[in-house]
């Protein structure tokens, strides 16, 4: 057996098993995949030097597909079958998708998300999300020539458990390992903190292509926590492009009802609107059943149309404020997000209502993906200052139907993550042996107003009198921000408990088979990758193992210490074949058997962190 | 130190209403920084459902710590005195009276600016009441007594919600 070699706590092993870490934007337009190299977080470009991927899929004649640009330069010519700005429909029914009626697709409403239909049949937002992912990976795994080790994907602080679960649905189905899901003005914050070395309350203002965020976070020390997030899940970039579209039309007294036109008109709005970014009149122009249409239109008439779009932005972040309890002057520095906030109206609105201008000084299309990068090098254990920690919050309050029609709030929003509570509910009918618990998210007070998250049912309750039973309903929010529920009787102890998949999310075994028939490896690649990946684990696991024991190994005991060892050294033999499900029991067998050793080291961090502090105050 | 410790201790603070927040958030992020999952990402599933369980007792502890009211409740809980606020709605008749009058002033206010006015004043009113809850605990040490400020506190801050709620309408 080759010996080890055991690095310094929290220095990176040495350079060949430095794990391939990226962050992937994944937007409403467009998505990038950013990764730190050379000590550098950088957007990595395409063959041509691109760093932008638009989010766009068009599905082809037989099985092809064009992803990105060749896509988007299609979308007027193919609208039914050129799938852009997708994120808007992850985790959401037809019904909650405004203005679909005026989008070029045909939307197959089904009880769970709603699906496109295409030449290739009914595509989910997921498969089309899922698609891009895999470009990004792709494109990653050419420039290391290496595999992926793993992603951080961002998503809009405001994104519900729905759409978290849509978005890490997708990423799984690209084949890539999700480290984290974080928020998107979290990954801003990194980038800008590490950047200027700030410190103080910051304002992180996000106006992508279909997504509205706004977030305020206390930066101390590396220690990034998220006070309170706030904004619009359907507001954005996208908005502007439509009412200046609206406008044109009647201005022209003219209609856009094809797919084509519709799309043209969406094209053109677009390309006027990023004109005025930098002159004051610009010229929409485009061709609507074959008529030419050309609709002069200054700056200032661009800004009165889309005031209304801006005002909802600022109605949302002293919203936000109010959360905190926070003054607009207590705001040290407003960090700009998203290709939106160009738009010189958007800059002047937000710098007008902080009082002071925003910092603009990072691209605000690249700055997401690099603040992803820095976390996922970091939670890949490549950075050795381990001083990089994001708190972040949910964004929106998680409770329980109960009697009425009425919710009855758990966990409040912006409680920071992880996070559990328990609720004691009793049952109201006498001889009760059921209970229906139905999750729901959001800030209202009727169940009706809020998102239906998931059912289900706590059987076997004992009969007993109306009141009588004491049934405890558990909360659990992830790191990711993913919700799990269970409900207990605590008389009888009957139990129950769901993750909470999107009602109408992709089933396991759903992604199991579109990874077998997708675009995922073949059957001999799967085996490969297993055991490549199992190897690199159990590298993993002995290294840190051996860390701990170097740094900590007077908490041990002779007997446990020696049980330690021998679990490694079986595991080094073990890691030495070809069996990686075996490779895979054994790391398990050492994480179990370290268990009780993890509980002491957390015991004695704590400690330190008690001791630390008060040394401090001295 | 484990899971079960209270939550003074967990945050090595005395057993008191009276505390320096910037103290409590300072050592909130220490502890998170010591126990969050990301601290041992590369540790294996064992690590992280433990890692898990003390950064969710962490915040828990946090969200009581850093809240007078739920800190002031706590307190009660520890030195006996329940607070069981749904079987226990007994008000002075001057307090129901000023709430009436405040549920009043929130109808009967016409615009944003009215409704601001009427949460500052309700805001005065609650500040007053916190310092009055923690003399009574870390002064008189009379649990019973603060377990009914707290009972009152409970219908201030129902009632500060219900003008935020307004000043959202308003403003939306």
């Amino acid at each position: 057996m080759a010996l080890l070699q055991i690095s310094e706590p929290g220095q990176a092993p040495d350079p060949h098993q430095r794990r391939i870490a990226v962050g992937i934007d994944l937007g409403t337009t467009h998505s990038l995949v950013a990764a730190v190299r050379h000590g550098v977080a950088e957007c990595l470009p395409d063959e041509q030097g691109r760093v932008i991927l638009p989010s766009v899929v068009r599905y082809l004649e037989g099985d092809r597909r064009q992803i990105g640009f060749e896509a988007r330069d299609a979308q007027a010519e193919d609208p039914e079958n050129t799938l852009a700005s997708v994120k808007r429909f992850m985790g959401r029914r037809l019904a909650d998708i405004a203005g679909h009626a005026r989008l070029p697709y045909r939307f197959v409403d089904q009880p769970g998300m709603v699906a496109v239909a295409t030449r290739q049949g009914d595509k989910s937002p997921v498969e089309v999300s899922a698609e891009i992912l895999a470009t990004l990976r792709f494109r990653a795994e050419d420039s290391f020539d290496d595999e992926v080790f793993g992603a951080v994907i961002t998503v809009p602080a405001y994104f519900d458990d729905a759409q978290r679960q849509a978005t890490k649905d997708a990423a799984q189905l690209a084949g890539l390992n999700v480290l984290r899901l974080i928020n998107e003005p979290t990954a801003a914050a990194v980038a800008y903190g590490l950047d200027n070395s700030s410190e103080g309350l910051y304002a992180v203002y996000d106006l992508g292509g279909g997504t509205f965020d706004i977030s305020l976070l206390r930066l101390q020390r590396g220690v990034f926590e998220v006070v309170a997030t706030g904004g619009d899940a359907a507001l954005g970039g996208d908005d502007f492009d439509q009412a200046l579209a609206d406008w044109a039309l009647a201005q022209a007294h003219r209609h856009a009802d094809t797919a084509h036109d519709k799309r043209a008109m969406l094209v053109a709005a677009r390309a006027a609107k990023e004109a005025l970014t930098e002159a004051d009149a610009s010229t929409l122009t485009a061709e609507l059943s074959g008529q030419p249409l050309a609709v002069p239109v200054s700056r200032l008439q661009f800004d009165a149309i889309t005031r209304p779009l801006i005002e909802r932005t600022l109605a949302a972040v002293r919203k936000v404020l109010r959360d905190a309890r926070l003054k607009r002057h207590e705001v040290a520095g407003v960090v700009m997000v998203g290709g939106a906030t160009r738009m010189p109206a958007v800059r002047s609105a937000v710098g007008e209502l902080f009082g002071k201008p925003p910092l603009t000084n990072l691209n605000p299309d690249e700055v997401v993906a690099v603040g992803a990068a820095i976390q996922a090098n970091a939670l890949a254990g490549n950075s050795g200052d381990g001083e990089l920690l994001l708190l972040d919050v949910i964004p929106l309050s998680l409770g329980l139907e109960t009697m009425g029609g009425l919710v009855e709030r758990v966990i409040e929003r912006n409680t920071t993550i992880p996070v559990a509570k328990a609720q004691d509910f009793t049952t109201f009918k006498d001889g009760q042996t059921a209970l229906a618990i139905h999750v729901v998210q959001g800030e209202r007070e009727l169940v009706a107003d809020n998102r239906s998250l998931a059912r289900f049912e706590l059987r076997g309750i004992p009969p007993m009198v109306a009141g009588a039973a004491r049934i405890r309903v558990s909360f659990q929010v992830d790191a990711d921000g993913l919700l799990s529920v269970s409900a207990k009787e605590l008389g009888s102890g009957v139990e129950a408990s769901v993750v909470v998949k999107p009602s109408y999310g992709l089933a396991d075994d759903q992604i199991a088979n579109m990874l077998k028939d997708g675009f995922a490896s073949a059957e001999s690649d799967m085996v490969a990758r297993s055991l490549r990946e199992a190897r690199v684990e159990a590298e993993r696991m002995s290294l840190a193992t051996r860390a701990a024991l170097a740094a900590d190994g007077e908490l041990l005991d002779e007997a446990e210490r020696s049980l330690i060892e021998a679990l490694l050294l079986e595991l080094a033999g073990i890691a030495a074949g070809d069996d990686h499900a075996a490779i895979d029991s054994a790391v398990e067998r050492l994480a179990d058997g370290t268990e009780g050793f993890a509980a002491a080291r957390m015991n004695r961090g704590i400690q330190a962190a008690l001791t630390g502090r008060k040394l401090n105050d001295i | 130190m484990t899971l079960s410790d209270d939550d003074f201790s967990l945050f090595g603070l005395a057993q008191r209403h009276a505390l320096d927040r910037a103290e409590l958030d300072a050592c909130w992020r220490a502890l998170q920084s010591k126990v969050h999952p990301d601290r041992f990402a590369s540790e294996g599933a064992a690590a992280q459902r433990l890692a898990m369980q003390w950064a969710v007792r962490v915040n828990q502890a946090y969200q009581r710590l850093k809240d007078p009211l739920k800190r002031g409740a706590y307190l009660c809980e520890l030195r006996g005195a329940a607070i069981e606020a749904e079987n226990n709605t007994a008000m002075p008749t001057a307090f129901l009276m000023q709430q009436m009058a405040w549920r009043e002033a929130l109808d009967d206010a016409a615009d944003a600016d009215a409704v601001q006015q009427l949460d500052d004043q309700v805001e005065a009113e609650e500040r007053g009441l916190l310092s009055q809850l923690g003399r009574t605990l870390d002064e008189l040490g009379d649990a019973p007594a603060a377990a009914q400020q707290v009972r009152a506190l409970m219908f201030v801050a129902r009632f500060r919600d219900d003008i935020h709620r307004r000043l959202e309408a308003l403003d939306a």
